[in-house]
């Protein structure tokens, strides 16, 4: 083989070789892209946000696999073809159908995300929003209004406005609107309400995710308002003990016989405040004089059970005064505090069973909260008396000790009194240098 | 015949103890501005008597193992009747019998008591000094609380430095990789068997060289004069013994000893840990060290200096030439104010550091 033909060989498979990688390098056509990039700001963002954040776009779907078309084609004529498949964009009514072609087809949605519902779009279609959209009014929130439009991102995304977080912002977005409430006859004060709220405090202000937002009590998708006696069954599903004991108490039937919510009635809903004390007896501020008048059998338990829980109240902070002094005195109260500790517990647990609305079942409970307060004080008053009896303990000792010293030094100056009157002794063998 | 010359007759007629009666009787104390140095030795071995039955007494409750050692000594300090004053008055006299050990070295060398024929009698005094040591060591991991358990972690780090015998030391000691459970018993088995034999014996040896040699008289002193020692000088130890137990009683009442949090292994090393007052000066010269001088590890060099000043220690009578030939050399006074000085400067120095972190 001659100098030349090999040359020849080598610049064929050289040729070869780059055609290989530059095809290999080549991402697949997508003139979706290449003419909204180029296009001016407003109709870029799409194709930009697209390209970012979005979920769909990190999963390998391109703008193809929502509003149809022929990516493939440069000409956009062809590719913006309604009878190749173009879809455009879809109206506000047509989105939740848009989305669910996808979101509500198990088969398909299991090839991304195996775990993630599908029935969805059946519950919009059960929630207020959905049914006024099926009632053609327009203005109601669809998929894209609560998960955005080219940058949707997972709800595990801090930046999603359905990462929990950020879902009381996203309902506000609509349900602060005075305009928009208005049209629909509904108030705009439950995010203000819910973010004062023990509830709101907690997720909005120490991003406490496990309490709960909008979606937690009135659903997602489904979105509705609880109906009266269902708001029980919400605030069950953490508070299940205070659900329970109310469940089995006398006010169960009560509310159900007037038609009354169950937790509603006496703490509220989006303007849930920290439960105080003051709010259990026949004090100003307590809610049960709303219903129960003086001299009924509501009004006394009421005060019965107030009366309970102030009682252990009393005997912690007495013990309390006690265990801390004690521990200023620097004795060991640990004991004293694992009593306190437990005292604590029963006062809760007292509280919680203001809810079975019973004296006689909160006031065993109270009673061993008082048990545990009284224990602690005795081991209180137990350190300090310990600690003065070691303190007059010592002087005493040191007193004997002293005694002690004086007779020792007597003895001493007795014996070096009778050591002088005799003449020296020498020093003891072997001599010491 | 009275009880006691009965008793006197019984032994007389059964042992020879004539000589030994003999020599207590004509047994003297050298007496002279000095003399008050001389009670720091019986001050010490009264702390160490004291350090034996308060601990034969805690060993009643004391458990130990890493499950139940912080239980059994919080139990002990809550509920056993003056379980408390046992535990306060161990933890002082613990810290007192090293303070005392230290003021009886620092007398000892100052006044040159070390020279000729009393060398042995000095090293023995300075390995006593360094069995208490590793009492203090070995007794602080005890009560397994978070201070004891992260200091002895630090402790047994610095032993594994040492080049060669470094990681098997600490192997030993900790009785694995880590300080757990293993190191617990190793400790207990030290504090309460290994150091109390090694400790009597030397202890023993210490106290029978002194017996035979007699009180040492500094170089300075020209007085002839001296006391019986006993009952004379005895009752006055008796008396500074009375003062001794009436401060450590004072202190284990005013501040008693603390429990702490129970030691767990698995929680970060809290800010500020510290060993022992005793261990302090150590620690900071570990810490003044840069990471790395000429070329060689700062903790190795730390070690080395500190070793090795343990060994001039030691070797201190057979150092000061001059003391051997009867003569006080003033390098070797301002060697020991100069040690003294670092000692006691880089004390103060770590207590500092960590009261102004």
């Amino acid at each position: 083989m001659t100098c030349r033909r090999r040359f020849g060989w080598y610049l064929g498979f050289g040729c070869v070789v780059w055609m290989t990688a530059a095809s290999a390098a080549e991402p697949p056509p997508n003139s979706c892209l290449e003419c909204h990039h180029a296009m001016e700001e407003q109709t870029r963002g799409p194709a930009t946000l697209f390209l970012e954040s979005d979920v769909h776009g990190q999963r390998g779907l391109s703008c193809a696999d929502c509003h149809g078309g022929d990516p493939t084609s440069s000409d956009p004529m062809v590719a913006m073809d309604p009878s190749q498949g173009f879809l455009g964009k879809p109206t506000i009514a047509e989105t939740p159908q848009f989305c669910a072609r996808c979101h509500a087809d198990p088969a398909y949605m299991r090839k991304y995300n195996p775990n993630l519902p599908t029935d969805q779009y059946a519950k919009y279609l059960t929630s207020q929003h959905g049914k006024r959209l099926g009632q053609g009014e327009a203005d109601v929130a669809v998929c894209t209004s609560c998960h955005g439009v080219h940058g949707i991102r997972s709800k595990k995304d801090p930046l999603s406005p359905v990462f929990p977080t950020n879902i009381p912002g996203t309902c506000a977005s609509c349900h602060t609107d005075a305009e928009l409430m208005d049209r629909h006859g509904l108030p705009v004060n439950q995010h203000w309400e819910y973010s004062q709220s023990v509830h709101g405090q907690a997720l909005l202000f120490r991003g406490d995710r496990a309490a709960p937002h909008c979606a937690s009590c009135h659903g997602s998708h489904e979105a509705a308002r609880p109906g009266a006696i269902a708001v029980g069954n919400v605030c069950a599903q953490c508070h299940a003990l205070t659900r329970d004991l109310f469940a089995a108490s006398p006010h169960k039937a009560a509310h159900e016989s007037l038609g009354l919510p169950e937790c509603e009635v006496c703490h509220g809903n989006h303007l849930i405040r920290k439960p105080t004390d003051e709010m259990l007896g026949v004090g100003p501020d307590a809610v049960c004089i709303g219903c129960h008048e003086p001299g009924s059998a509501g009004y006394a338990s009421a005060q019965q059970m107030r009366e309970a829980v102030e009682r252990v109240k009393a005997q912690i902070a007495g013990a309390e005064a006690t265990v801390k002094q004690a521990g200023r005195l620097g004795m060991d109260v640990s004991e004293a505090e694992f009593e306190l500790r437990e005292a604590e517990t029963k006062l809760t647990q007292t509280r919680a069973y203001v809810h079975a609305f019973s004296p006689s079942a909160l006031q065993p409970i109270a009673e061993e909260g008082q048990r545990h307060a009284r224990a602690a004080e005795e081991h209180g008053v137990a350190a300090i008396h310990e600690f003065h009896f070691r303190r007059e303990g010592l002087w005493i000792t040191l007193a004997v000790l002293g005694l002690l010293i004086a007779g020792l030094l007597l003895w001493i100056r007795d014996l070096e009194r009778s050591d002088a009157a005799r003449p020296p002794t020498p020093p003891s063998p072997p001599a010491s240098p | 015949m009275r009880l006691q010359d009965r008793l006197a007759a019984f032994f007389r007629a059964r042992y020879q103890l004539g000589g030994l009666i003999e020599f207590t009787s004509h047994k003297t104390v050298p007496l002279h501005r000095h003399t008050i140095w001389y009670y720091w030795g019986g001050a010490t071995l009264l702390l160490i008597g004291v350090q034996i039955a308060s601990g034969l007494l805690l060993l009643l409750y004391y458990r130990p193992s890493a499950e139940t050692a912080f239980e059994s000594v919080r139990f002990l300090m809550t509920r056993v009747e003056f379980g408390w004053l046992v535990r306060s008055v161990h933890a002082w006299a613990a810290n007192l019998a090293i303070f005392s050990a230290m003021v009886h070295l620092a007398s000892t060398f100052f006044l040159k008591a070390y020279r000729p024929p009393r060398e042995l009698t000095w090293v023995s005094g300075v390995c006593l000094l360094f069995l208490l040591m590793g009492f203090g060591f070995t007794g602080y991991l005890l009560p397994w609380n978070t201070l004891a358990f992260f200091a002895t972690k630090v402790g047994t780090e610095i032993a594994g430095v040492v080049p060669y015998v470094g990681p098997l030391t600490q192997t030993l000691l900790r009785g694995g990789s880590d300080v757990g459970d293993l190191t617990l018993t190793r400790f207990f088995w030290l504090h309460i068997a290994v150091l109390p034999v090694g400790l009597l014996a030397l202890m023993g040896l210490h106290l029978f060289m002194i017996q035979l040699q007699g009180m040492s008289k500094p170089l300075s002193v020209k007085d002839e004069r001296s006391i019986p020692f006993f009952p004379n000088f005895f009752l006055r130890d008796l008396l500074v013994w009375v003062i001794v137990l009436g401060v450590i009683l004072g202190l284990a009442v005013y501040w008693p000893a603390t429990l702490g949090d129970k030691a767990d292994p698995f929680a970060p090393t809290p800010v500020g840990i510290q060993p022992e007052w005793y261990f302090l000066w150590m620690f900071q010269t570990l810490k003044l060290i840069p990471g790395h001088l000429f070329g060689i590890e700062g903790e190795l060099i730390a070690v080395a200096s500190t070793t090795a000043a343990a060994g001039l220690l030691v070797l201190v009578p057979w150092l000061d030439q001059p003391a051997r030939r009867g003569r006080s050399h003033w390098m070797v006074w301002a060697a020991g104010v100069l040690a003294m000085a670092y000692v006691i400067g880089t004390t103060g120095y770590a207590v500092w550091t960590s009261a102004h972190p």
